[in-house]
């Protein structure tokens, strides 16, 4: 009983921590980091997302970022006047559906998307794999980029802007709200949304792993033909795995074109998709701590060279000699290799936990 | 329609298997009665795993009839014919490494349960009793096949011999009729040999038919009701031990005796 208690403990102190993070950042390092804190949970939960497809049921994906754009384009399509201006005798005032209405739509597409895009590579393992979604998640970036034309459906390069900001019962997460005397600008209101939806698929992720069907991901990921031999159905549960993390992908990609009220391709490269592979196999593949560890250092760590580069080379040397982007890309390198060589199984690796579980098994039987 | 209970558990008519211009199975005929103990044996490449991978969906046969349990197969995954009821172990023993003894175990009773994506969200009371029954019958099967280390232990952590029981273990979680092992004695000493031969007398005792392909001729001969030897991937005999103990085509494929 007493370690459960521990933990529980632990969660609620956690839980204040989380709520309080917001006002100690503004107050600390200013409101741009609460904005950064936002986007870290945006990436957590596309992280949390892959880690289905990768870390549960070993399928490498790297075309992860399309959901993302599908869940994003949802929103963009559906609550900005993009569609009123393309096709006005279709919709002569726009769609501007509810953010909550578009939500699960978007999390059914991205689904969907997940299992169209999953269903060709069933017969794929590992690398060979690796290449056709990494072409698909491609595919999908290129398509929103040209489908400005004959039809202007994406608005293409410029993307779409003006986007309806996420409100709940009428009050409007862009805006400085008051609650009990306490004024939460906008930011800190996206912040306790976004805390909710991580804590949500956390919450998901967790029940999954913990299941039958996480079983059969993880004897899918240890052995395909063992676990077809004992009955899985190893088609259906790659597909389960696919939308699964695609619907995580979708629903996380609505929340970013809700905050930033503009999405356009770029911001779906493959470099993005990398990005979230890296947060999932840095911080422990198959293991949710390990993906959130890795999801905030992450999004973290570009923002800290951003806010430290240069004004320590203008300090140093009186002027910008590198370029904290390409700075970013040889710190990154050198980290992945550095963790190839003495962590291989990532940060936090999944089976610690288990390993102790055992230690104590081990002590109690003697 | 005859009474399914007095048809043999498998029958097998004319299997073919051809990779290519290769033939490794050529009209290979014969069937398993319920609750024997069948061996296959046979000298290295006469097509012994080949037979073994149709019977269990891994290839499909290019030729020939596959009756399982009354029911015909034709093209069949082995997820549909482990729905069917026939489990199997691998030559080269293929485990979840990287999972506990009691979660591989645990992975055998998916076919015969049924919690999905709702289920394990919501957690509800049918999912709870589910998972706790699928971890007592895991535990016992455990037991059962004489695995005395902890559940918990990762599979790629215990000792060779327990990894082909667990192998077992695992095998028998989804409720099989036909059980069918792959050379289960490879590579085990005299002692595990022996517990393995004990450990097959009590699954058959437990109503479950066994196949068995085995290269251990003296466990083949001690253990099995019935026997079939392939070579060159032809059926030569078939019979009860003694019988095929003395058959000249068999000592002719085994000793390569003078072929007229």
């Amino acid at each position: 009983m007493k370690p459960n208690q521990k933990s529980k403990s632990l969660l609620v102190a956690l839980a204040i921590a989380l709520l309080l993070l917001p006002f100690v950042t503004d107050a600390l390092l200013g409101r741009g980091w609460v904005r950064i804190a936002d986007f870290a949970m945006l990436y957590i939960m596309l992280a949390l997302g892959l880690n289905i497809v990768v870390g549960y049921a070993g399928l490498l994906d790297l075309g992860y970022i399309a959901f993302f754009a599908v869940g994003a384009y949802c929103y963009a399509l559906t609550g900005s006047p993009h569609l009123a201006i393309a096709f006005p005798a279709l919709f002569p005032g726009g769609v501007h559906l509810s953010f909550w209405v578009v939500l699960p739509l978007s999390a059914l597409v991205a689904g969907g998307f997940g299992v169209l895009l999953g269903a060709p590579t069933l017969r794929l393992r590992g690398d060979y794999l690796a290449i056709v979604t990494l072409g698909f998640g491609e595919i999908i970036r290129i398509f929103l980029n040209n489908l400005n034309a004959p039809l202007n459906l994406t608005n293409g390069p410029q993307g779409i802007s003006r986007i309806d900001p996420i409100s709940t019962a009428g009050v409007s997460l862009n805006a400085t709200q008051e609650i009990f005397g306490i004024a939460l600008p906008s930011v800190h209101l996206y912040f306790y949304l976004f805390l909710a939806f991580t804590a949500l698929v956390i919450f998901i992720s967790q029940r999954l792993e913990k299941s039958r069907i996480g079983r059969a991901w993880m004897a899918i990921r240890e052995d395909e033909i063992a676990a077809s031999a004992m009955g899985i159905n190893t088609r259906n549960l790659k597909l389960l795995a696919f939308a699964m993390g695609a619907m995580f992908g979708g629903v996380s990609g609505t929340l970013f074109a809700g905050f930033q009220g503009f999405v356009s391709p770029e911001s779906f490269s493959l470099m993005e998709s990398i990005m979230v592979l890296c947060m999932v196999v840095l911080g422990g593949m198959g293991n949710i701590a390990g993906v959130i560890l890795g999801g905030v250092l992450l999004a973290l760590l570009p923002e800290i060279l951003r806010h430290s580069v240069v004004p320590m080379q203008q300090a140093l040397f009186g002027k910008t000699l590198v370029d904290p982007e390409s700075l970013r890309m040889l710190l990154f390198g050198g980290a992945l290799i550095v963790m190839m060589l003495y962590r291989p199984a990532g940060l936090w690796p999944s089976r610690v936990r288990r390993r102790e579980l055992d230690t104590d098994e081990a002590a109690e039987t003697v | 329609m005859n009474n399914p209970a007095a048809l043999p558990l498998l029958q097998l008519s004319s299997i073919g298997k051809q990779f290519g211009g290769l033939s490794a199975l050529s009209d290979v005929s014969l069937h398993i009665r319920r609750g024997e103990i069948y061996g296959l044996i046979g000298p290295n490449g006469a097509g012994k795993t080949t037979l073994f991978n149709v019977i269990t969906g891994l290839y499909q046969a290019s030729a020939g009839e596959f009756r399982f349990n009354g029911q015909r197969y034709q093209v069949c995954k082995p997820h549909v014919l482990a729905q069917a009821g026939i489990a199997r172990t691998f030559q080269n023993i293929r485990l979840f490494a990287n999972l506990t003894a009691l979660e591989n175990v645990m992975i055998g009773r998916h076919l015969r349960t049924r919690a999905g994506v709702f289920g394990a969200l919501l957690r509800n009371r049918t999912t709870r009793n589910e998972e706790h029954a699928i971890t007592e019958r895991a535990r016992e099967l455990l037991h059962y096949v004489g695995i005395s280390k902890p559940a918990q232990t990762l599979a790629k952590h215990l000792s060779y011999g327990e990894q082909r029981r667990l192998e077992i273990a695992r095998a028998l979680a989804t409720e099989p009729l036909l059980l069918a092992l792959d050379e289960p004695a490879a590579g085990m000493n005299a002692t595990e040999t022996e517990n393995l031969k004990a450990l097959l007398q009590t699954i058959r005792g437990s109503g479950i038919t066994v196949l068995l392909i085995e290269h251990d001729v003296k466990l083949i001969m001690g253990l099995c009701d019935r026997i079939a030897v392939l070579d060159y991937g032809k059926k030569i005999a078939e019979g009860i031990p003694n019988e095929v103990r003395q058959n000249p085509a068999v000592i002719a494929a085994y000793l390569g005796g003078s072929d007229d």
